[in-house]
């Protein structure tokens, strides 16, 4: 062991948390070079001065001011576990609309063994949409004025035969 | 039964305030000692500690114990400390670039190497020149000694606290005693400067 590898071990060894191993390599190390056997030496006398270090005491209102500070904290709340987390109520909206724009997908093939189910359903749409023509164009046979002023179908027969 | 940390800190979780009170009690002191000599300020110290054990009480219902109740506490307060010394340093500069320094601010380095020490050590006594020594550590150093020395705390859980590895950790501790037996030459022994002829590195 050189000098500057000591400055992993030393103080591993000062502690005695040092391991068989790198305890005999720092005392041999230290048994050969005087330099780093007087650093040692320094570092337990350091230590026993670094005891002398003041120490102060908190002041007499730091628990009260810390319960005030603490007690002013809202406190949680017992339906809090239905408020649901930001990320997590993120992700199940964004999941929803995922489900619901798939559901919409056009093509989707309808499901096997139940062809007369769909085909019922077919018909149903098919009711559905037949009189839609009509249904859509009602405003403007019954409201359309121009309608009101066209002659009635005997009447118009009547005419056209006598311009015959 | 006494009960551990993480046992109180459990108890805390499941709305068990009493809990929060001892824990309080039983690292007040210690952690308002380990900002005040982070900080070097006695209300910032007591600010920090407060604000350390906030965070805690308000983390309570998110409380997993993965790790040990102190390396948790330690690691908020050293990094509300090196926050809070930053800042300092950073207004500091400001009010320097702004104005002259006043005349009664107390500068906070160690004294020149030509200073005469030990008149320093009798206006100021001997544990305040320890504090300054510490004190004038860069905060890393200043934080792994804290820990080492005074909280007693393993390599391992330093390293946590520190987000470094146990060997950057040994090798940090290693260069700040090496600091402080310079700084506190006249305390430890003879000067180190006058030792230089005694032995060389091999």
């Amino acid at each position: 062991m050189k000098c500057e590898d000591i400055s992993k071990e030393l103080i591993a060894y000062l502690d005695r948390r040092a391991n068989s191993a790198e305890r005999r390599a720092v005392e041999d190390h230290l048994g050969a070079c005087a330099a780093c056997r007087a650093r040692a030496e320094d570092f337990r006398k350091l230590w026993s001065v670094l005891d002398e270090m003041p120490v102060i005491e908190p002041s007499v209102g730091f628990d009260a001011r810390l319960r005030a500070r603490a007690g002013a904290e809202p406190r949680p709340r017992w339906f809090g576990w239905l408020v649901p987390q930001p990320r997590l109520a993120f992700s199940m909206a964004m999941l929803l609309a995922l489900g619901v724009w798939m559901a919409k997908l056009p093509g989707t093939p309808a499901p096997i063994g139940t062809a007369a189910q769909a085909e019922q359903a077919q018909q149903e749409d098919f009711n559905a949409i037949k009189d839609l023509g009509v249904l859509e164009n009602y405003d403007v046979l019954t409201k359309f004025d121009a309608l009101s002023e066209l002659p009635s179908l005997p009447a118009a027969q009547a005419e056209r035969s006598s311009g015959k | 039964m006494v009960r551990s940390d993480v046992q109180l800190m459990l108890d805390v979780k499941a709305g068990d305030d009493a809990s929060f009170d001892f824990l309080l009690r039983k690292y007040r002191s210690p952690l308002v000692n380990y900002l005040y000599r982070m900080v070097r300020d006695t209300a910032t110290a007591e600010d920090l500690a407060q604000e350390v054990f906030l965070r805690v009480y308000r983390a309570r219902k998110q409380y997993v114990p993965s790790a040990k109740f102190t390396t948790w506490l330690f690691r908020i307060a050293t990094n509300l400390a090196l926050n809070s010394v930053r800042d300092s340093r950073y207004r500091k500069l400001e009010v320097a670039l702004d104005a002259p320094p006043e005349e009664d601010e107390a500068p906070w380095e160690l004294p020149a190497p030509e200073m005469r020490i030990d008149e320093h050590m009798i206006e100021r006594g001997r544990a305040e020149f320890i504090r300054r020594a510490v004190g004038a550590l860069p905060e890393k150093q200043r934080a792994a000694v804290l820990l080492h020395k005074y909280e007693e705390m393993d390599y391992a859980e330093i390293a946590k606290i520190l987000d470094c590895s146990e060997s950057a950790l040994k090798s940090l501790l290693f260069r700040a005693y090496e600091n402080l037996r310079v700084q506190l030459a006249p305390l430890v022994g003879q000067p180190v400067a006058h030792r230089a002829e005694e032995g060389r590195p091999s």
